[in-house]
């Protein structure tokens, strides 16, 4: 096969991944689109596959079969919730083999027709540096980020004095070690770049914390799009390119979305935690005043005689597993007539989209889930705002208390419901560290409990 | 111009260019319902970079760059199946309730 016919396949399969990006516009073509997701890695590898250079098959199968072996029995087995660490567990393969392409490509370039050792064509070289360095960034920031969401890692954020300037200098040395690199082509500054991009994936997502997590699983997603597209100047290879450029722009895109729903610049994400959440603390929590608590019976009486119930889901529902129950909670409702909606926030969860694919597990009709925009002003007409696992997406004092931490990030209007059931654990604040107001309101009613132990016990009394 | 005197370098960064264009639109119009897919999905298709790794993993004999390669291939194909497979359950789950 002639090289101009590899990458006219080459250039399908480009369009097969846009298109399969294209079909999650909406779920009744996201399936098709996954399946020229698909087709056109089927046609990249069977095209890589023909090439003269490839012919080690039994090699590469063997690294196929083992490789799609672990990824399968990953895939079936992960549980839902879990997905967030599945994803940064995943990112950071994506950039291991980036380094060791890098690497490959470094030291046998005779392989890829791109020069001689020490002496390779410069596009290449930086296509090299950069494809490693994101690589090794991706690779340690994602095992990191793994470590946070599976709980290995405290989830609070790890700083330490003067991390700002560290980081600095070692972003600055990496810079310099890669324009080095590409000048002089010395062995050592290409092991030098691995190890310094090790380290700073590692620096710049320890200080982040767990609610941040949404930006950082979008911006490794980001990374590992970079990482490719470094590869794809190193082999000349417009695939790569176009891929990585597509993956790259779709993880920018939701870090943006993700910080915007928390109303916080991607700089202050980046540099880790509520600057100012232990001042904060010191204020607030020293009131004391009265809440009320009810039990699931009160609350199933209420919810019972209501016409119109909205649900605000949280990452308290994800780690409870409480999506089952909470549906057949709804359900139940349902049959009695009230109208059942679910309201999303933009940065509920651990990842984007985590509370759409747990309530779809669960069987809740996709047409009762409404964003918050679409929501949001149907709650001066609801008659119970049923908070599950959520806090500070629903914190009024993000619209009316310039001094707090959160002013300015989008809220959920639960307040203006009749009444606002809280599920929660404890009366600890969220993870802003923010008290909110509500839990006080003469309409709120706290429902202290596990949030899957709440919904069957609900959904007990409502039988 | 002459045709064919473009530096390689100047047309991969065309390519990149248009194509960080392309993926601007398109994932702007991806239903925030369907984030989670988006991004296992995008984790499957950037483990496209299994092309750089069977290139290095080609060569008959054993070498540095195939030992590497070899594992590039093991790790992106854990991604490509795990990614893509992940994605088609997660889409089964929006799919079954029309």
């Amino acid at each position: 096969m002639t090289d101009n016919i590899s990458a006219i396949l080459y250039l399908i399969s480009s369009v097969f991944f846009i298109l399969a990006l294209r079909g999650l516009s909406s779920p009744g073509t996201a399936r098709q689109g996954n399946v020229f997701g698909i087709l056109g890695m089927i046609i990249a590898v069977g095209t890589t596959f023909t090439l003269p250079t490839v012919l080690s098959y039994e090699v590469i199968l063997a690294g196929i079969i083992i490789g799609g072996g672990i990824g399968t029995f990953i895939a079936r087995k992960i549980k839902m919730t879990a997905l967030p660490q599945l994803v940064a567990g995943f990112h950071s393969l994506v950039g291991l083999a980036a380094c060791f392409v890098a690497a490959a490509a470094f030291f046998r370039p005779e392989a890829y027709g791109i020069g001689t050792f020490l002496d390779i064509s410069t596009g290449s070289l930086i296509g090299i540096s950069i494809g490693l360095a994101i690589g090794a960034i991706t690779f340690t920031g994602s095992i990191i980020a793994f470590g946070k969401l599976q709980g290995l890692i405290t989830g609070a954020p790890l700083t330490f004095p003067g991390q700002h300037l560290v980081n600095a200098i070692l972003g600055i040395t990496l810079v310099a070690l890669i324009a080095w690199m590409t000048i002089e082509q010395i062995e050592s500054t290409f092991w030098g770049i691995f190890l310094l991009s090790l380290i700073i994936g590692i620096l710049i997502i320890v200080p982040i914390g767990g609610a941040d997590m949404p930006v950082v699983v979008s911006m490794l997603n980001s990374y590992s799009g970079w990482a490719a597209c470094g590869i794809g100047f190193t082999l000349g290879n417009s695939l790569l390119i176009v891929t990585g450029a597509l993956v790259g722009s779709s993880g920018a895109i939701l870090s943006y979305i993700m910080c915007k729903g928390m109303n916080r610049s991607f700089l202050s994400v980046i540099l880790g935690g509520f600057d100012d959440g232990s001042e904060i603390s010191g204020t607030t929590t020293s009131r004391e005043k009265a809440i009320k608590s009810g039990s699931a019976e009160d609350a199933a009486f209420i919810m019972k005689n209501a016409s119109s119930v909205i649900i605000v889901p949280g990452y308290g529902m994800a780690v409870a597993q409480a999506q089952h129950a909470l549906r057949e909670m709804g359900e139940l409702l349902q049959a009695d007539g009230v109208d059942v909606r679910y309201a999303i926030h933009p940065v509920a969860g651990r990842m984007p989209g985590h509370m759409n694919v747990l309530l779809a597990e669960a069987n809740v009709p996709y047409e009762q889930i409404l964003e918050l925009d679409e929501i949001n002003k149907d709650f001066t007409r609801a008659d119970v705002a049923f908070v599950i696992g959520a806090n500070d997406v629903t914190n009024p004092a993000a619209k009316t208390d310039p001094s707090s931490p959160i002013y300015g990030m989008p809220v959920l209007d639960i307040e203006n419901a009749k009444t606002v059931l809280f599920v929660k654990r404890s009366m600890a604040s969220g993870y802003a560290g923010v008290e909110n107001e509500l839990f006080f309101r003469d309409n709120t009613m706290m429902l202290f409990s596990d949030a899957k132990s709440m919904c069957d016990e609900i959904v007990q009394a409502l039988n | 111009m002459q045709p064919g005197s473009v530096d390689p370098l100047i047309f991969g960064i065309t390519v990149l260019v248009l194509a960080c264009f392309v993926g601007y639109y398109v994932v702007w119009r991806v239903t925030p319902a369907l984030h989670s897919p988006l991004m296992s999905v995008t984790n499957g298709i950037s483990s496209v970079i299994i092309v750089g790794a069977l290139i290095a993993a080609g060569p008959s004999e054993a070498n540095f760059a195939q030992i590497m390669g070899f594992f590039a291939v093991v790790l992106a194909s854990i991604n490509i199946f795990g990614g893509f497979i992940v994605t088609q359950r997660m889409l089964s789950m929006f799919k079954k309730k029309r």
